[in-house]
């Protein structure tokens, strides 16, 4: 039975004791409506969050653009980030381009191009590797250089990993 | 037709083609074979070398024929017999094929001829011209009668084995009296960070012959040692080479370059031990207290301070791994720290703190970032924690008002349906 | 104003329909009404993996180069992408959990009994499909374990008689688990059984809105004391809802779901491979059946003995009930038990073996 039911026995009953079961009343409805909403919040606000476009974009995975093809000459090279790890873009000629991972195969090393000899070359233990096909040419390197796909697109060169 | 009755024909034909290079009969096995002792061995070591793999027989070096069962007819000097060299005569007696082009091209087209060209050149090959029957020859390495191809695991040649075929007679404190050389280098190199490698199955690991050469062997000299080691350790030897003490290390007594520091044959993994503290190597130059020895200690502090810093970030980025965090990237990226530790470590061969201090500060900036990505992990842990505290908080006011709000309104009744009857 | 504007949406909408349906719906109170709730917290956790997974789909991307990384990127890049995607995975196994304590509820209390068939039924084909969303699910990130217990799971499915090949063929959308896989469980996850659920899903919280709640067969169903559904069962659901999220929260938030390392199709199986845990009895039941079994191969007979169990669970009102209407209940009872034990144990021991 609720209180308010005390049918007039309590000493200084009406108005005042209504008034108290009034504001206990919109009291709790405050407390409710307050709470929903609350929760609501907590529960929009991330979701809101989330829909909002981090900072970096890209997912950047098997696919990296290694920028112009203007910027290298032929019979040169250079590292470009693929990933969480190097690789390394040769331009041959005008036309022929080539991509391998720069992971040295013997102890990780990142492995550089050189024009003078034509060749891919570790400094770390003088492992050497064929520009064109990644294999091992000399030196202790115990497997060739994983090999990637480079095309072009637009103006820029695209590495991607080979299907 | 029976299976069998086809099978004779083939493999009659099989057996004939595979003995098309010799005569089928080989009578100086057959006969040494059934004898006793020491001369019997040859007959029985044969079937493993390679002469023979090669449809090379006995009388292709010694001659003879060996198509007779006749001793006297098959080990006559008509025929050709030599029997066995003299121990100064065997170098030429394996050049006699292994010098010439022209025979070797039939059997292995790339392998070079040169062997006792550089054997001449070799200490084994002048004391042997010099009339010392001690010294090695072709046979005490290679063995004889068994000769097996230097990529063939059981051969003494075998990168991994050469340590000990050398040390046969360079371990024997007897052998080398007389010669006044010491004997130790085996030990030693057994302490090595080189042999360590070559147990691993590195076989590009160095071995004696990596340094001294093979059919050339020989101490390098004193200024060649800084090339030697750089075959290998190339970008070592470059900033050696630029180095202030390269002139000053290749004056030094009792060989020089490289070995001044790392000693040559147990060279030992380096350690920042090396540049400062009770056991430096450069305080044998370089006082306690000169300006030398300080920069060394500087050095020795900046590989310290990066390696604890990176070690530091790898366990703030291991912490927050084992929470729950995704700190996959900056695990990665923590590699590149380790890069500069070791170009560093390059870089420190130089001599030079200036060239050094470009590896060490890229180094330092990579660990601060990793460590902050650490950091940063552990303290969204926290804020997540702190979120779910805020958000629990609030559902649970809610759900005790709403437990409030239902008992008040069922307190009247409301919603409640008795059962009818 | 207002109430023109709600006059105008009920004279084209039926509202006050609607209104009065939710007046007259009612529920009995009685020992058993908790377990009441049960469905309620299942229909709550689908709806959370309907916003959850519709969320993850803004950044996920369904192929073999790029769905563990956008994973990766969900978890660390995007803003609370971690709580979403925990949420979603954390939410996924207490759903599963939770069907299965509503099914064995249902049993236990015999709701299953006429005219109830359709609603026992559909909740089984239901509980199948949130199985084939897990099973479906757990390969979408990519990584090493769930690329192998996939490869794992398919196995099975190939190894039915007859069939089975080709249904293998079908799953893997080619002979082996690959990019081709990939796509198609994204199809089915996010397309095809979303679509499937959501009909049945209705068709169950309509037959339920139609024949009324159950009462267990040994309480009077007319002496029984009802409340009105809304708002009285309602806000104490809601109750109930809002602990299940605090709890899911909790979970998100202290036990992040791993990512796992990037599935490498030619690496050799990681140690331990098992399927996720729902799935650990049957598999451990087929490692323990030998491989020969008198005439029959042991895995086919095994897979013949799930097939045909479940399918007698789902006819379980066919079996339950005489001709007159009484419920068979030590029967039942009794086989509710068997099943339940079985998987309880079988379960604990795939775990921990």
């Amino acid at each position: 039975m609720m209180p308010n039911s005390c049918e007039g026995k309590c000493p200084g009953c009406n108005n005042a004791h209504a008034g108290i079961q009034e504001d206990r009343r919109t009291f709790l409805s405050w407390i409710l409506g307050g709470g929903i909403l609350a929760t609501m919040g907590s529960f929009l606000y991330p979701v809101v969050r989330f829909l909002n476009p981090p900072r970096i974009t890209e997912v950047a995975v098997n696919e990296v653009d290694a920028g112009k093809p203007s910027d290298l000459k032929p019979n040169s090279g250079k590292i470009v980030k693929f990933g969480s790890k190097p690789a390394i873009l040769i331009r041959i000629s005008d036309s022929e381009w080539r991509a391998f991972s720069a992971v040295c195969t013997h102890l990780n090393c990142t492995v550089q191009y050189r024009d003078t000899t034509q060749q891919i070359w570790c400094a770390c233990h003088n492992g050497t590797y064929d520009r064109l096909t990644g294999h091992v040419v000399s030196g202790p390197p115990p497997n060739p250089l994983e090999e990637y796909a480079v095309n072009l697109r637009g103006d820029s060169v695209i590495i991607s990993k080979k299907a | 037709m029976k299976p069998i009755a086809i099978l004779i024909p083939i493999l009659a034909a099989a057996v004939a083609a595979q003995q098309v290079a010799q005569p089928s009969k080989d009578a100086c096995i057959e006969c040494h074979t059934a004898m006793d002792g020491p001369i019997q061995q040859p007959a029985l070591l044969i079937k493993d070398d390679i002469h023979m793999a090669n449809g090379l027989s006995c009388a292709d070096c010694h001659g003879g024929d060996r198509t007779s069962d006749d001793p006297t007819v098959a080990m006559s000097t008509a025929k050709g017999f030599i029997g066995a060299p003299k121990r100064t005569a065997i170098p030429q007696f394996c050049a006699r094929c292994h010098a010439s082009p022209d025979f070797m091209r039939r059997f292995r087209p790339q392998q070079r001829v040169d062997q006792f060209e550089l054997y001449k050149t070799s200490v084994h090959g002048k004391k042997l011209a010099a009339g010392d029957e001690n010294v090695a020859t072709c046979i005490d390495c290679h063995s004889v009668h068994d000769i097996r191809a230097v990529k063939n695991p059981q051969a003494p040649v075998y990168p991994s084995r050469i340590p000990d075929t050398c040390g046969r007679c360079h371990a024997d404190a007897g052998k080398m009296a007389k010669y006044g050389i010491p004997t130790n280098q085996l030990d030693q190199y057994h302490t090595s960070v080189h042999w360590a490698a070559l147990q691993k199955g590195d076989l590009a690991a160095p071995n004696c012959a990596s340094c001294h050469g093979n059919h050339g062997a020989k101490p390098p000299e004193v200024a060649s040692v800084a090339a030697v080691c750089g075959n290998c350790h190339v970008l070592f030897a470059q900033n050696y080479d630029k180095s202030v003490h390269a002139p000053i290390f290749s004056a030094a007594s009792g060989g020089g370059g490289c070995i001044v520091c790392h000693s040559n044959h147990g060279i030992q993994k380096p350690s920042t031990a090396m540049l400062a503290g009770a056991k430096a190597v450069c305080s044998g130059c370089h006082e306690p207290g000169t300006p030398g020895a300080k920069t060394a200690g500087q050095m020795a502090q900046w590989i310290d301070g990066l390696g604890d810093a990176l070690k530091h970030s790898e366990a703030v980025l291991g912490e927050a791994d084992k929470a729950g965090m995704e700190v996959s990237e900056a695990q990665v990226r923590l590699d590149d720290g380790r890069d500069d530790l070791v170009k560093a470590r390059l870089a420190m061969h130089t001599f030079n703190p200036d060239e050094m201090h470009k590896p060490i500060e890229a180094g330092m900036a990579i660990a601060d970032e990793t460590l902050r990505a650490g950091q940063q992990a552990l303290h969204e842990k926290n804020v997540r924690r702190v979120g779910l505290a805020i958000s629990v908080f609030f559902i649970a006011v809610t759900v005790a008002a709403l437990w409030f709000f239902i008992r008040r309104l069922e307190a009247s009744g409301s919603g409640r349906l008795e059962p009818s009857n | 104003m207002a109430t023109n504007a709600i006059q105008w949406l009920d004279n084209r909408l039926g509202l006050s329909e609607i209104k009065k349906l939710a007046d007259h719906k009612t529920v009995p109170v009685h020992s058993a009404t908790r377990w009441y709730y049960f469905g309620g917290i299942t229909l709550f956790l689908i709806g959370i993996q309907i916003v959850t997974g519709t969320l993850l789909l803004f950044y996920y991307r369904p192929t073999v180069a790029e769905g563990f990384d956008s994973v990766r990127f969900i978890m660390t890049r995007v803003e609370f992408g971690w709580l979403i995607r925990s949420i979603h995975s954390w939410s996924a196994n207490l759903l599963i959990f939770v069907a299965f304590i509503h099914m064995f509820s249902v049993v236990f209390t015999h709701a299953y009994r006429p005219p109830r068939e359709l609603t026992w039924a559909s909740g089984i084909v239901l509980l199948g499909l949130m199985l084939g969303f897990g099973f479906s699910g757990y390969l979408l990130p990519w990584n090493q374990i769930s690329y192998f217990a996939t490869k794992v799971g398919t196995d099975v499915a190939g190894s039915v008689p007859l069939v089975g090949e080709a249904m293998a063929r079908v799953l893997r959308g080619g002979d082996d688990v690959g990019a081709a896989t990939l796509t198609r469980f994204f199809a089915l996850h996010v397309m095809v059984l979303p679509m499937i659920t959501a009909a049945l899903v209705g068709m169950h919280v309509l037959l339920v809105q139609k024949n009324g709640m159950s009462t267990p067969p040994w309480i009077a169903a007319d002496r029984v004391r009802h409340i009105k559904f809304f708002p009285n069962f309602f806000l104490r659901e809601l109750m109930v809802w809002y602990g299940a999220l605090a709890a899911l929260g909790a979970l998100a938030a202290l036990f992040p779901w791993e990512l796992g390392i990037k599935a490498d199709p030619f690496a050799s199986a990681p140690k331990g491979i098992r399927p996720e845990w729902y799935f650990l009895a049957q598999f451990y039941t087929l490692k323990l059946i030998p491989s020969r079994v008198w005439i029959f191969e042991g895995e086919l007979l095994g897979i013949a003995g799930f097939g045909i169990g479940a399918l007698a669970w789902a006819l379980l009102p066919a079996w339950g009930v005489k001709r007159s209407g009484e419920v068979r209940q030590r029967l039942v009872t009794g086989a509710a038990i068997f099943v339940a034990a079985y998987l309880a144990v079988f379960t604990a021991l795939g775990y921990f073996k």
